[in-house]
């Protein structure tokens, strides 16, 4: 008896002594995925709200803007990246990006998505699957070279436009997306970059390379036939101003989500985005009610769109206060840029891509500079530990430098990338319409069909 | 026979046609149409680019009425349609020569 109860003490000792620790691990394991299911769930809606600005919020954005026999035309050039960039991406785009490679491009170790599961790839994000990593940066792939059709809108070929794109995506967005956000990139601040500069949602990547290439093209192209002759009013302000109230809330999942995590830096960048583009609404309408004597439609939902480019970098790394002063100053900058600016020099950026993504992406970083605080992001620390100062409000005056650098860089690439991606499409192609098919619209004339038909 | 067209202002076109429904003209054909008299148009400013707007969206009345009734018509037109302001619009009146209705070949006042 006394040896059976010696036995079972034994044995409870034994069960206990494994329990402890067993505990604490399944414990851990349970925060662990109840933290990965809350940050799954909120980058999951983020890529679907970055989608949701592609098409419908910037085919209505820019569809409305056009004429009537373009509207079609406009709407397809951003909904065929949706499906042209996605087949990329997954062959090698994202490895291209997000691979480890040299400064400049990744390797090609993520080919054919090979790898990429549901195992996070803890350099970029530790607590979701590295797929809805790959998916949700994906969907920048896709806005990106969009905001460049607003440039040559109304008349460039369907055809030399997907050749376009495809080229522009693999010569001047992966390599520029990699140089910031990938792994050893050039100006990744967070991951060894030689020139640390933040971009924590793309001013850079998306916004520079995007408005600089669309000047490119609107050079490279020329104006449109007619321009300042005929009336190019926009046909219909009522699908222009839904798409950019598609574009605000679809911001929440470019900015918030860039986080990526359902976390309390999440939500300041939700807050400096909001805030951003409230201030920039006004800062245009001011500015425009000033100078022609009333606030437009087109010029509140415009300065919106301002004040979110221009947020799009710092919004991880300021507080509301400075948000609210970039969206304002963005909102009066790049209204002077589509209005005074554009008609000085007399280029036809049709739709302002350049105006509006250019100017306030590039005024964006570089004040990114001047704002970004480590009490927002504390992600880069000294050796023992202690938060880095970011921007120069945390005395860190050089960073207005690295600002200055890394958007010379996304200049002088999407420049250099562009110029030449044009020249090879015109050689093969031909980037523009002929003046027959411009005057019946791109609607006939590239895809046989009308936007309103009468006789339906 | 006279045919009596009018063009008036669109927001009118209700008042209008009940006006005409008071004193027993209910058949008309109506079109939207675009133009201007002495009415000058408006400026739009679209991201700084302005555009004088100068035809302005009309509504065209089109009926044909026995001779006889044609003037009563012309003054319920005249007083439902104005509001004494420039851009009321115009009524322009024509000799009929013959009118058909098709489905049963009416000719005539009998056709209307």
């Amino acid at each position: 008896m006394t040896k059976l109860c010696g036995l079972l003490s034994v044995a409870a000792g034994a069960l206990w002594a494994q329990t402890a620790p067993d505990k604490v691990a399944a414990l851990e394991g349970a925060v662990q995925s109840a933290q990965s299911a809350g940050d799954n769930a909120w980058m999951l809606t983020s890529s679907a709200l970055v989608l949701m600005m592609t098409g419908p919020g910037l085919a209505l954005f820019y569809g409305g803007l056009v004429r009537k026999k373009n509207v079609l035309g406009t709407m397809m050039q951003s909904f065929i990246l949706m499906a042209l960039v996605t087949v990329v991406w997954a062959v090698a785009g994202y490895s291209l990006a997000f691979g480890e490679g040299n400064v400049f491009v990744g390797d090609l170790r993520y080919l054919f998505l090979n790898g990429v599961g549901a195992a996070p790839n803890a350099d970029y994000a530790a607590t979701i699957p590295q797929q809805t990593f790959m998916v949700y940066q994906l969907m920048f792939a896709i806005i990106t070279p969009a905001l460049i059709s607003g440039a040559f809108a109304e008349r460039m070929k369907f055809s030399a436009m997907l050749l376009f794109m495809i080229l522009w995506v693999l010569i001047v967005y992966f390599p520029m997306a990699h140089m910031v956000w990938g792994k050893g990139g050039l100006l990744n601040a967070f991951l060894g970059g030689k020139v640390p500069c933040f971009d924590f949602a793309g001013g850079t990547v998306v916004h520079i390379t995007s408005g600089v290439s669309a000047l490119v093209c609107a050079l490279y192209m020329g104006k449109r036939k007619g321009y300042l002759v005929e009336p190019m009013k926009p046909h219909s302000m009522v699908l222009s101003f839904i798409g950019a109230c598609l574009l605000w809330v679809g911001w929440f999942g470019f900015n918030a989500g860039s986080a990526l995590g359902a976390s309390a830096l999440a939500s300041s960048a939700f807050v400096a985005t909001h805030f951003a583009a409230a201030a920039a609404t006004l800062g245009w309408l001011l500015a425009e009610w000033m100078r022609t004597g009333k606030p437009s439609v087109l010029g509140g939902i415009s300065g919106c769109v301002a004040g979110l480019v221009a947020i799009t970098p710092a919004s991880g790394f300021v507080k509301p206060m400075p948000a609210l002063f970039i969206g304002f100053a963005a909102g009066v900058v790049c209204y002077l840029m589509v209005t005074a600016v554009k008609s000085k020099f007399g280029y036809d950026d049709s739709l302002d891509a350049y105006g509006i993504h250019g100017a306030g992406g590039t005024l964006g970083a570089l004040l990114t500079g001047v704002f970004a605080t480590n009490q927002v992001n504390n992600a880069l620390k000294d050796a023992a530990g202690a938060p880095l100062p970011l921007g120069l409000v945390d005395g860190n005056a050089g960073q207005v430098a690295n600002q200055a650098i890394g958007v010379l860089v996304a200049w002088v690439l999407a420049i250099v990338g562009t110029l030449v991606i044009l020249k090879i499409c015109d050689a093969v192609i031909g980037v523009r319409v002929d003046p027959d098919q411009e005057t019946e619209g791109l609607d006939l004339s590239m895809h046989g069909e009308e936007g309103y038909s009468y006789e339906a | 026979m006279k045919k009596i067209e009018a063009i008036i202002q669109p927001f009118k076109l209700e008042e209008v046609k009940e006006a005409l429904k008071g004193i027993g003209i209910d058949g008309m054909t109506i079109s939207e149409v675009r133009g201007h008299g002495r009415q000058k148009g408006h400026k739009e400013v679209y991201r700084g680019q302005e555009y004088v707007v100068d035809m302005l969206p009309k509504v065209k009345l089109e009926m044909v009425v026995p001779a006889a009734r044609a003037d009563e018509v012309i003054k319920t037109l005249v007083s439902s349609a104005r509001t004494g302001k420039i851009g009321d619009g115009k009524i322009f009146i024509y000799d009929v020569a013959q009118a058909v209705r098709i489905r049963n070949d009416d000719r005539g006042e009998a056709a209307l």
